[in-house]
């Protein structure tokens, strides 16, 4: 029971950053059907620039957070201007080939600039542990599981209820009619990859206080997939349960079957059979048929 | 109000679409477009609101003017915000969105965001069934009720001209009289000024000011609608009237591919 307990946790920590990735991905693929390879990379900018600004310039926490929020969501936007906007009507095929490369590019460069030793980051969260019933949980990961709470809820609320949310779903929805509406495409896309790259940003920060900061980080950016093709590509609910399906599941088989390369597998095996009996991940968007 | 003067249109830099179409719109006035399949009017609408560049499409000759201005150069956005609203054919409703994040959505340019929800409460007021809908899909509401949606989300954009593609499109006859009473009233309460394209000529002639009929990119008759309704011709092609009093119908629904290209 008590070891239920703590991978549960540990299971809730690594899906809670899973889902901050995730969402990232999801809002992209949704505003401009763009599969984006980056978004691992984009966690390790935000991992390093964090590291760099409260490690290295020895900010304060709060304002190394935001700082790496901001250069994030700037990040995004010059991305989408130089290299995703240059493609638009392009075969996606081309898209996704080049949002391959921009990982690459963006792993080169933070390497580049940084050095490819590990960082080790101030911890911002105090390394306490506390006890739920029996288990041992240290704080550090409640922390984690807490922010990526309170940032999915303002993204929901986000969506559900400012101008600008909604115009993002109507531009998901169907671009030339919310063009019609004047709002604009451009616009629109620019913040999905601002938005993203927050997300991702977050989690890196998030990431960075429970690990050590290098490389390895932008591996998280590929479990990621198995997370929203189960929830389905273009459903935010669906990331956030696909993520704790996900980080649940690994952490069950790493403490239970004790195998650590099993439990890097598991994922792709349940996905398998997700995926045979709902072919549109578990909240995949309805085609809505009604004439 | 606005003006239309020899405009050309070409689709993918080959297909002539419009051809020298020029054509008038009082403030104030219902005016109704009419033609047949493939006529140009769907082209005419998206030419004076900025829509033909997601279809490759452009304005290669003569002008558009609102209120003066010419138009035809600027963003569907900036025409949006001169206060020209075209609600698209098919409706096109934001099928993920609820019936009232729909309105919002078309309340997206509005400075004076204080005001939306007493125009909320307009929309509703126009259409009861909407508020009955609020929190619904609008992908699950009926077609008719969507035609009624997407009046209402153009009413949220507080247009000066509202240009509504084929309203009638495959709605019951008596709903489409109810829809037609309420845009009339929405003209006269609101004082939008209306450009109404229709196949249903009949309906459309009922209340408009004036009426233009199109043809293969190009006006071919207008006058006001007592004149219209005499023409033989417009009785025969038209109003599916021939002088035995049979009646004719065509009406078939058509999709063109449509590329994403607003953005190049
Ligand atoms: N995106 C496009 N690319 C190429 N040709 C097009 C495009 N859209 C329309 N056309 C052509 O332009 C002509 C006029 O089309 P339009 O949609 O304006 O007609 P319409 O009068 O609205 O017809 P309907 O009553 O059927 O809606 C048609 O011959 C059509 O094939
Ligand atoms: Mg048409």
């Amino acid at each position: 029971m008590d070891q239920f307990l703590q991978l549960t946790v540990t299971g809730l920590t690594n899906g809670a950053i899973y889902a901050l990735v995730a969402v990232g991905f999801v809002l992209i693929y949704k505003a401009s059907d763009v599969i984006n390879f980056a978004q691992g990379e984009f966690l390790l900018v935000g991992a390093y620039v964090a590291a760099f600004l409260i490690g290295d310039l020895g900010l304060v926490w709060p304002i190394g957070a935001v700082l790496t929020v901001i250069i994030a969501a700037a990040m995004g936007v010059v991305i989408e201007r130089l290299v995703l906007r240059p493609l638009i009507g392009e075969p996606i095929i081309s898209v996704i080939m080049v949002t391959i490369g921009l990982a690459s590019l963006l792993r080169a460069l933070v390497l580049g600039i940084w050095g490819t030793k590990p960082k080790v980051f101030p911890a911002f969260f105090p390394k306490n542990e506390v006890y739920i019933f029996n288990a041992v949980v240290t704080t550090e990961k409640l922390g984690a599981i807490a922010v990526a709470g309170v940032f999915l809820l303002i993204f929901t609320l986000f969506f559900r209820y400012t101008r600008e949310g909604i115009a993002m779903r109507a531009v998901a929805d169907d671009q030339q009619a919310a063009l019609s509406m004047g709002i604009s495409v451009k616009r629109i896309f620019a913040m999905a990859w601002s938005i993203s790259a927050i997300t991702a940003a977050i989690a890196g920060v998030v990431v960075a206080n429970t690990l050590e900061v290098s490389g390895n980080l932008s591996a998280i950016g590929l479990t990621v997939f198995p997370v929203v093709i189960l929830g389905g590509l273009d459903s935010i609910p669906g990331a956030l349960i696909g993520a704790a399906i996900i980080g649940l599941l690994e952490a069950y088989t790493g403490g239970y079957v004790g195998d650590g390369s099993l439990s890097q597998v598991i994922p792709y095996i349940v996905l398998v059979f997700i995926l045979m009996v709902r072919p549109y991940g578990l909240f995949g968007k309805e085609i809505i048929e009604r004439v | 109000m606005l003006v239309l003067n020899n405009v050309e249109v070409i689709y993918d830099h080959v297909i002539l679409v419009l051809k020298g179409m020029s054509l008038q719109v009082e403030e104030g006035q219902i005016v109704a477009l009419l033609g047949s399949n493939g006529a140009g009017k769907s082209t005419t609408l998206k030419a004076i609101s900025g829509l033909l560049k997601p279809e490759d499409g452009e304005v290669t000759d003569g002008e558009i003017l609102f209120q003066g201005e010419p138009i035809h150069v600027l963003d569907a956005e900036d025409i949006v915000q001169r206060g020209i609203f075209q609600v698209m054919e098919g409706r096109r409703v934001f099928e993920h969105l609820t019936v009232e994040e729909n309105l919002h959505a078309g309340a997206y340019t509005r400075k004076d965001r204080r005001h939306i929800a007493d125009d909320i409460e307009m929309v509703y007021r126009y259409f009861p069934r909407l508020k009955e809908r609020r929190t619904q899909t609008a992908g699950y509401l009926s077609g008719g009720e969507q035609q009624m949606l997407a009046i209402g989300r153009s009413l949220m954009a507080r247009p000066k001209l509202m240009m509504l593609d084929e309203p009638s499109l495959g709605l019951a006859p008596l709903l489409v009289r109810e829809i037609f009473h309420i845009v009339q009233r929405i003209n006269q309460e609101q004082g939008v000024t209306v450009l109404l394209v229709e196949q249903n000529a009949n309906i459309a002639l009922q209340i408009a000011d004036y009426a233009y009929i199109m043809e293969n990119g190009r006006i071919v008759l207008d006058g006001d609608p007592a004149t219209l309704r005499d023409n033989a011709d417009v009785r025969e092609f038209y109003l599916g009237l021939t002088e035995v009093g049979q009646r004719k119908s065509y009406r078939d629904v058509k999709h063109y591919k449509r590329r994403k290209r607003w953005l190049s």
